[in-house]
């Protein structure tokens, strides 16, 4: 019981990543059916029968909600921040602890009213995690629009005030909780970090709330915010006025773009911590690298438009989207080469967290490549909805954030639980799950420009065939599904290393952060975070917690 | 100054309540301004006086912008909505929003809501006028809870009277025939926005009492000014909200 009511900022990290690890699962699973239904559309789900197309695109929304707002949103903004960020700025606790363990349990909350979704007459809603109306307003107009659509609004709403709770939590625990000496030019670069994705939380979430409220309005009390004038749902007119669906894009993406920043952000900073952990080295250009990530931040809350490219959108407004999308490209691209200067001083060391930061690194710089692409609108109206853009995001979104967790699972686990993961089970699962991960994503690019689009639940039919690309797509699937089966692998690792991993020393990584500062010591911080130094081949390095007058 | 660089352990030995030893005055009557000390140099919990006040403060004022972006957000969609219109078969510019015509009564209700702005300031400044803060402090008396009470206690009927005031407009609005689900966008957004604001209230009501409650229960001064004044501020946000809603519903119809 006393892990239900507490309070302790590591409890609650510690909650939110099991909450992020449920959803990881059920949202990998339904990804592997929606691979298999490609492959073999005809064939029977067991205890379930045929898969219906509509069917298939629940699979998709709820794949994407999930691992959107339950994985990529809870796991590195609220996990690892409840779990680290006291630590690392050398506080004993957030500064609302109470507040902390509400936001964990709304988060779960949302969590179950959206799993309640399937359950629900006609099952899970369809149209996607991006809800577009007049879809997702009107309720007869599809199965699971109806019950399935208001679950996930409510649900979205309630994950919106945990985010927001979270959020106040973060940036007063931030300004007001760092002990003495902890300037802003001694931060880790996580917290750098973090304090954006806070700020960006807390601007954008409201917006969604909002959102919600209006489409909810538009389903329930008669209201035509969304729903065009004279729109026809199975033969009869439902628009009531002349509703704007693009207000909702809109108000989406304003939410919706920030989302993908607070979802890579941390793993910018984390990745940051490790390379200069690893290469044993300072951080180059430590005011430039923070700078860019507040940078990011701000320009991430203004080009929402390039989600809009072929939507009616005024297309000088799509010019001016296209060109703040493309100025984001400097900022990351200024991380990018400075990680990249960092890391070719050589003398890295590869263990596994190392090397998960590795793969954030290839897969950022991957999917980065394909943004530039996207934010023009000419070839975006070719590539739209198309599986390029799925490939995008997954390599620059999912698998660079899941892989930034990765990172900080495999380098914050002896902290937590005193042992060491397996180091040669955790390389094993490295090497495969870039391999596959690779395997599963490149080629959607391929699919993509051959014009296949999103959510067909088949590929050859009467009216389309795509019977070219099948070979391409069973190549998709069994990559995708030797992924799955690599993160057996990292659970068996997680299971195994707690009860019988290696004990972990005190300071196992030798890192200079605050987080693995001794229990119970008086800290002064009177040095930056990263204060490694290689002479002559001797390593040395000084922590945080360690006071200057001990340097020589 | 090899002093600053030793650690005290005594320091976290203390468990510290956050008030630093010192009653948590200020010479200015509004409470504002920090304690004069090196804030940088000390731990968390030995931040002087006004330490946990200032962190309070600080939450609620990221809590109510997260809130202002709740409000921009409807707001957009008021003028977004209003611009939208049609070309009908013969080409003219066809939209349906017509201007609603605000119920006289919001004047008198913005007029209370700006009077329990005023109350309530009255009701955060006593818990900040030094000398009773002093006696409190000292546990002489409850000179501070006594002149405050009173102010909280207006404040909270000025707002239900606020609340009740906006429920007529609405009973007035559905005698004239704008319901909620009427086809007129612009009902739609009257609703919305001063139901949402209402709501808002509605919470800002609650927290007043309970603010009240504290004032009467809460046996350290630094929390009871703690709850008057974080409640005062949430209540100083939603009348500045109301006044620029207002404007919009008048102004830019």
């Amino acid at each position: 019981m006393s892990s239900i009511f507490t309070t302790g900022h590591r409890a609650i990290g510690i909650l939110y990543l099991r909450l992020s690890l449920a959803a990881v699962v059920v949202g990998t699973l339904l990804s592997l059916v929606m691979r298999i239904h490609r492959l073999w559309p005809e064939v029977p789900l067991p205890f379930y029968g045929l898969l219906k197309p509509e069917d298939y695109l629940a699979l998709v929304t709820m794949h994407g909600t999930l691992m959107v707002f339950f994985v990529l949103t809870t796991a590195p903004q609220s996990g690892f921040a409840s779990l680290i960020m006291p630590a690392q700025i050398g506080a004993r606790e957030m500064a609302f602890p109470r507040l902390n363990a509400l936001a964990f349990w709304l988060a779960a909350a949302a969590f179950l009213i959206l799993m309640a979704a399937f359950f629900v007459p006609q099952g899970a809603p369809i149209s996607g995690w991006t809800s577009y109306p007049p879809l997702s307003a009107i309720p007869s107009a599809g199965p699971g629009q109806g019950a399935g659509m208001d679950l996930w609004l409510i649900s979205i709403a309630v994950f919106c005030l945990s985010s927001w709770l979270s959020a106040v939590n973060m940036l007063s625990t931030i300004l007001t909780e760092r002990c003495p000496g902890m300037t802003w030019s001694r931060l880790p670069m996580t917290v750098w970090a973090w304090l954006v994705t806070s700020i960006l939380t807390l601007l954008v979430f409201s917006v969604l709330l909002a959102a919600i409220l209006l489409l909810f309005s538009d389903r329930h009390f008669g209201s035509s915010f969304f729903v065009p004038l004279g729109d026809l749902v199975n033969g009869r007119i439902v628009g009531r006025g002349d509703g704007s669906p693009l207000l909702w894009l809109h108000l989406f993406w304003f939410f919706g773009h920030p989302e993908v920043y607070i979802a890579v952000l941390p793993g910018m900073g984390l990745a940051t911590s490790l390379f200069a952990n690893f290469s044993r080295r300072n951080v180059p250009g430590y005011r430039l690298m923070a700078g860019m990530l507040v940078a990011i931040g701000l320009l991430g809350l203004l080009v929402w438009g390039h989600h809009m490219f072929v939507s009616g959108m005024n297309p000088y407004a799509g010019t001016a989207f296209a060109v703040t999308t493309m100025a984001i490209a400097v900022p990351s691209t200024v991380e990018v080469l400075g990680w990249l200067f960092l890391l070719s001083r050589g003398g890295l060391r590869l263990h596994t967290p190392m090397l998960f930061a590795l793969g954030f690194l290839s897969f950022f710089i991957a999917g980065g490549l394909t943004g530039p692409i996207l934010a023009q609108p000419a070839l975006d109206s070719y590539l739209h909805n198309t599986f390029f853009v799925v490939a995008h995001f997954h390599l620059v979104m999912a698998m660079a954030g899941v892989f930034s967790l990765f990172a900080g699972i495999y380098y914050w686990f002896p902290l937590v639980t005193g042992r060491m993961m397996s180091e040669t089970l955790g390389k094993i699962h490295f090497w495969i799950s870039l391999i596959a991960a690779y395997g599963t994503f490149l080629p959607m690019h391929l699919s993509g420009l051959a014009g296949e689009p999103r959510h067909y639940e088949r590929l050859t039919g009467p009216a389309t065939s795509f019977s070219s690309i099948l070979a391409n797509e069973r190549g998709i699937t069994s990559s995708a599904l030797l992924l799955a089966a690599a993160q057996l692998i990292f659970l068996w690792n997680m299971i195994y290393s707690a009860r019988r991993g290696r004990k972990a020393e005190p300071n196992p990584w030798q890192a200079t952060t605050l987080e693995w500062a001794p229990e119970g010591k008086t800290i002064r911080v009177q040095r930056g975070p990263y204060e490694y130094e290689v002479t002559a081949g001797n390593a040395k390095f000084f922590p945080q917690w360690e006071s200057a007058s001990k340097q020589e | 100054m090899p002093a600053t660089f030793t650690s005290h352990p005594v320091e976290i030995e203390r468990k510290d309540p956050g008030i630093g030893g010192k009653p948590p005055v200020d010479r200015r009557p509004t409470g504002g301004g920090g304690d004069g000390d090196n804030w940088e140099n000390r731990p968390s919990g030995r931040r002087g006086p006004r330490e946990l006040l200032s962190r309070y403060r600080l939450g609620v004022i990221f809590a109510l912008a997260g809130d202002l972006m709740f409000f921009v957000a409807i707001v957009s969609a008021f003028f977004v909505r209003q611009s939208a219109g049609h070309f009908d078969a013969r080409e003219n510019y066809v939209s349906d929003w017509h201007p609603l015509a605000v119920p006289p009564i919001l004047w008198l209700n913005t007029a209370v809501l700006l009077l329990s702005t005023v109350t309530v300031e009255i009701a955060r400044r006593q818990l900040f006028r030094e000398i009773d803060v002093m006696e409190e402090w000292l546990g002489l008396g409850r000179p501070a809870v006594k002149r405050a009470s009173p102010w909280l206690i207006a404040t909270a009927v000025l707002g239900v009277i606020f609340l009740v005031g906006q429920w007529i407009a609405w009973k007035q609005l559905v005698l004239a025939g704008f319901h909620f689900d009427s086809p007129d966008p612009s009902s739609h957004f009257f609703y919305l926005i001063t139901g949402t604001h209402g709501l808002h209230l509605v919470l800002g009501v609650l927290a007043l009492g309970g603010a009240l409650i504290g004032l009467f229960t809460l046996r350290r001064i630094e929390l009871r000014q703690i709850v008057v004044d974080c409640t005062a501020w949430y209540w100083h946000t939603m009348g500045i909200f109301w006044v620029f809603l207002f404007a919009l519903l008048v102004v830019f119809q």
